[in-house]
């Protein structure tokens, strides 16, 4: 453990700012790299569904 | 000669429509989990056990999202100009497919890299941003990427927009070598590289390990969000085929009720 207490580990030795910020950046674009494509797929599935439904009754 | 026909029928096989998505399917979540524990494992290790660098501190631990993110928009690049010489060459559409689909992911990971590097630079350097070789190549990359995209879209052929999608792939490639050597070549801020196949590291195991481990998460990660992308783009341009209906047929039967 390079920290010795918790809120030495949030303050970076004063750059918390930065890395934190960087971090947080990071977390953020892989999440809509991964929501992004599954919510695309929800939408293609659903279309298809609708699409489906409306062909099969005569 | 019957032999060597033989042994190119794998190759073939892989860019069959169908062949990719039952494959891919199979893959994925084994590409998913990969990333999540590399990823995690080596933030967690490099955040709170790495030790601090003797000169920059703690804002070093930017690199273990830096590093990867820059290097993962590179070789996303080269993936694509090598899908865009097989997609020319052999006319293979699942080549097309997988330019098109990684272009955005490419360009989130050059952004990414950017941005980091900017958070970094401004303890580090003084300065958000600096016109030096390193940033300015990359930022190069960011604009063929965004080309890449538009150029995707703005043709309505779908095999004219192949094309000349992979042309530009190929031409814009020669930007790689430019970022990877920029440090030498010119003078620079930016430091050199951490990672060198002949080389070992400059900086202690501690340090250099949990980088190894997200660089590693992060192709997985390029990996899977890559196939879930595709998987969608193949069963789109499919649609007409028999197993695409097959597909969705069985993938909608929950929702299907009386």
């Amino acid at each position: 453990m390079s920290f010795t207490s918790f809120a030495e580990f949030l303050s970076m030795g004063r750059h918390g700012v930065y890395v934190w910020s960087a971090y947080g950046l990071c977390l953020l674009v892989l999440i809509v790299n991964v929501v992004g494509p599954l919510l695309a797929r929800r939408r293609y599935l659903q279309q298809e569904a609708r699409r489906l439904r409306r062909e099969g009754r005569p | 000669m019957k032999n060597k026909v033989m042994n190119w029928t794998w190759f073939h096989k892989l860019g069959s429509p169908k062949a990719f998505h039952a494959l891919s399917g199979r893959l994925l979540p084994w590409l998913g989990l990969a990333a999540a524990l590399l990823i995690s494992a080596g933030v967690v290790w490099g955040l709170a056990f790495a030790p601090p660098d003797y000169q920059q501190g703690n804002s070093f631990r930017i690199i273990y999202i830096h590093v990867p993110a820059a290097m993962l928009a590179q070789s996303c690049y080269v993936m694509m100009a090598l899908a865009g010489v097989v997609g020319l060459v052999w006319k293979m559409k699942i080549a097309d497919v997988a330019l098109q689909c990684a272009a955005p992911v490419g360009a989130w990971m050059t952004v990414l890299a950017l941005a980091t590097g900017a958070i970094w630079g401004k303890p580090t350097w003084g300065s958000w941003w600096v016109w030096d070789a390193r940033l300015t190549s990359m930022l190069i990359l960011l604009f063929l990427y965004l080309g890449l995209i538009a150029l995707g879209q703005a043709i309505g052929n779908r095999e004219n927009a192949a094309k000349a999608c992979a042309v530009l792939a190929i031409v814009g490639v020669i930007n790689i070598p430019i970022i990877k050597y920029s440090v030498q070549w010119w003078n620079t801020l930016h430091q050199g590289a951490t990672f060198s196949l002949t080389e070992k590291p400059a900086m202690p195991a501690q340090m250099w390990l949990p980088l190894l481990l997200t660089v590693l998460g992060f192709y997985c990660f390029f990996g899977a969000v890559l196939l879930l992308r595709m998987r969608l783009e193949v069963l789109r341009r499919e649609a007409r085929s028999r197993w695409v209906q097959e597909y969705l047929a069985g993938e909608l039967k929950p929702r299907v009720g009386p």
